[in-house]
């Protein structure tokens, strides 16, 4: 029942990937928490380079999360239409079905984010949003699913894709939305962990018996 | 706490507060030993540990610069982080999930016992378990390992459960909550876990044993402890006795300090221990100190690892509780008809939603791989973990044309693995599966090794001084004055989670030390 790959992609984890991760970690060290949603503004307050915007669906377990169904995302270098490409690669490779466009903005935010602090890395995007709308025939945000996944494929292993997906693992999952959409609580221990909070509560295969598994403490 | 003179050639220096650092700092203040513990990172507490993987590892983990080489997977999926353990008070054992198992003894005579295995370096350590029993014994005691001194087993979390029923299925008779240094009732002013779900993210409250809220305030209380965090060894110094007499480090304001010694301890894990002696080269040493034999740094270690994920129908929400909340130990005893040496344990583990994305297949993209994340509260895993063969080549060096912050070469870990090490994860992950499978599982998956957590063996123990760099005591054959206080003593790594026994070595050692102390013959 392992075994069959024939449907992911492999790409090896690049020192690009590698700075990205080894980045994140320092930002944490120096500045502390990262905004852990984007936030979501009125348009008209937007001044960047580029904005993007969406609506989230109204049975979206996030719109609960929002203080408006509209959000709307200010882009400092990057432009629009380079934001939205890189938003619609993201959803290429990270697909899930139902985690709304909202999160994958996060991407498009943080790739502008290292733009704006390296001109290499800004030049490195423009070219190869450029290279997937060529790749594309034209337009990849306007390309079917299958010449978008074509498009993105013809890519692998080149700088641009090793940036953009490894991006995607800190920007993707690591935020209250996609916390939400997955199902992990995050923090526990303001709650007081989960040893009155469901811990033990499987209840579709049987208790180990005491000996492999004692009861909990004053249980 | 004490505060001693830097040029007081009193004092024994130990280098890490960790697991061998820390522990070996408190037994040698309790002993009435005066002791400068010198520790790279901060001081944080259980009040600043933070419930959230990315900021967390931000707050503890080594991040200083390293680089990789050889052809384990490591090296591609994480160049930069050969190794995930810690730079703090504390050190790994504010990481460390808290399994304390002891070493078995024919682990001990792994050279005798597994024989001649080509490419490996295999010897036999020079001492034995039964003298190492009586300080298990007290290391159990210290850290209040559950199922010993008459301490109840922890309570199975749904991560457990799911596992157990498994095991049994597939026919394996050893299944429990294991042998955890984390309280299952209040013990030791330790209060009982809450099954917080972040032991990896340190302990917030305080169930878990660590030395940063263990055996360092112990030591501070005795008066005998000058704890300096934020102290980065560059060297350790010696006389033309070829005895060494201290440490230069950098400390927190960033300038460079010089404390004597009369010895001096290095428990800095082992990348870092080996480290130091290669810096120390100097013209009487040219090779690096203690390193006559040429061994410093050679017979890395990290355990053969590998995880089982398993996506099941129902929900497990494997989040919830201990990350390490049970344990399998069939297969690990040897049994050379499996088609390899040595053994391994299967131990639950869980990630959050944020480590599940970046270790569950580095580098992967698409459906097949979204896939589980989207199962995410369906998941259980396991992680195995066994012995693996010590290399000469598999090595620690230093990479002088990459210098971190201090200005220093970096560490350069090499690693191949052995056949021996790719037959037993090949059949671990197999055995993984099968116990997964036998649950009800709908998918399972092969995730490949994390940075490694159990760095072994890079400055080892040996009877003969040609063979390794310190003697059954720590004591490095070449410099009486010098010890090596961590896991980078393992002649052999066992299958077991390697904590409990440096904590034993570091007890038994700060017995002998303080005894040669006592005697003047250091």
């Amino acid at each position: 029942m392992h075994g069959k790959r024939e449907a992911k992609h492999h790409a090896p984890q690049s020192e690009e990937n590698m700075e990205i991760i080894l980045r994140t970690m320092s930002a944490y060290r120096e500045h502390g928490p990262a905004q852990p949603s984007i936030e979501l503004t009125r348009r008209e307050f937007l001044k960047g380079a580029g904005i993007l915007t969406g609506t989230l669906a109204v049975s979206s377990i996030l719109s609960a999360l929002a203080p408006s169904r509209v959000w709307a995302l200010e882009l400092k270098t990057l432009a629009s239409a380079q934001g939205d490409t890189l938003l619609q690669m993201g959803k290429v490779l990270y697909p899930h079905k139902g985690l709304p466009d909202a999160v994958y903005a996060l991407l498009a935010k943080d790739l502008d984010g290292a733009a704006g602090k390296d001109s290499k890395t800004a030049q490195m995007l423009g070219e190869g949003v450029a290279a997937l709308d060529k790749a594309a025939g034209g337009s990849f945000v306007t390309a079917s699913d299958a010449k978008k996944l074509e498009a993105v494929k013809s890519l692998q292993d080149t700088p641009f894709f090793n940036t953009v997906r490894g991006q995607c693992i800190t920007s993707l999952y690591n935020n209250e939305m996609a916390f939400a959409y997955f199902g992990y609580p995050g923090p526990s221990w303001d709650k007081g962990g989960y040893i009155l909070r469901g811990f033990n509560d499987l209840k579709w295969l049987p208790d180990p018996p005491a000996a492999a598994s004692p009861a909990p403490y004053k249980a | 706490m004490a505060k001693f003179e830097l040029n007081d050639d009193s004092v024994v220096v130990v280098i890490g507060s960790g697991a061998g650092g820390g522990t070996l700092a408190n037994e040698l203040c309790q002993k009435g030993v005066r002791v400068v513990l010198l520790e790279a990172g901060k001081r944080e507490s259980q009040a600043t540990f933070i419930n959230d993987e990315w900021k967390s590892f931000g707050q503890l983990a080594w991040l200083d610069k390293r680089t990789t080489s050889g052809t384990w997977r490591i090296a591609k999926d994480f160049s930069g982080l050969p190794a995930w353990i810690c730079k703090t008070v504390g050190g790994t054992t504010t990481h460390w999930a808290g399994a304390s198992l002891r070493l078995h003894e024919p682990e001990f005579r792994a050279r005798t016992v597994y024989g001649d295995i080509k490419g490996a370096s295999l010897l036999d350590w020079p001492l034995t378990l039964k003298e190492l029993e009586p300080f298990y014994a007290k290391a159990e005691d210290k850290m209040g390992v559950t199922r010993t001194h008459d301490i109840p087993g922890l309570p199975g979390n749904n991560n457990f459960k799911v596992m157990y029923a498994g095991a049994k299925k597939v026919g394996y008779k050893d299944c429990n909550t294991g042998h955890m240094a984390i309280n299952s009732r209040p013990r030791k002013d330790r209060s009982s876990c809450l099954q917080i779900g972040f032991c990896f993210q340190g302990c917030k409250s305080g169930a878990k044993w660590s030395t940063l809220y263990t055996e360092i305030p112990a030591a501070e209380k005795t008066g005998k402890l000058d704890l300096r965090p934020q102290a980065h060894v560059l060297k350790i110094e010696h006389n033309d006795a070829g005895k060494v007499t201290g440490v230069v480090y950098r400390d927190a304001e960033g300038k460079d300090q010089r404390q004597k010694a009369r010895v001096v301890c290095v428990a800095g894990n082992s990348i870092e221990t080996p480290r130091l002696l290669l810096l120390s080269a100097s013209p009487k040493y040219p090779d690096g100190l203690a390193n006559s034999s040429g061994q410093v740094g050679r017979n890395y270690m990290r355990h053969m690892t590998g995880s089982v994920y398993a996506v099941f129908n129902e929900p497990v929400n494997m989040y919830r509780g201990t990350t390490m909340a049970g344990i399998i130990t069939d297969e690990a005893p040897n049994d050379p008809k499996r088609g390899f040496v040595g053994g391994y344990e299967m131990e639950t583990l869980s990630l959050g939603l944020p480590f599940m994305a970046a270790f569950l297949d580095p580098g992967a993209w698409g459906p097949d791989f979204t896939y589980f994340l989207d199962n995410y509260t369906r998941m259980a895993g396991m992680w195995l973990v066994g012995e693996d063969m010590p290399r000469p080549t598999n090595r620690v060096t230093l990479n002088s044309a990459e210098k971190d912050q201090y200005g220093l070469a970096v560490p350069n870990v090499h690693f191949d693995d052995h056949e021996n090490d790719v037959a037993m994860r090949n059949h671990a992950y197999a055995a993984g599966q099968k116990v997964y499978q036998a649950a009800g599982a709908v998918k399972t998956f092969r995730t490949p090794p994390y940075p490694s957590t159990h760095n072994l063996g890079t400055c080892r123990m040996s009877a003969s001084p040609r063979d390794g760099v310190c003697n059954k005591w720590g004591q490095t054959h070449d410099v009486p004055n010098l010890f090596i206080s961590d896991g980078s003593q393992f002649t052999t790594g066992g299958a077991e989670n390697p904590t409990l026994t440096i904590v034993t070595l570091a007890i038994r050692q700060a017995g002998y030390l303080a005894d040669q102390l006592s005697k003047r013959a250091i």
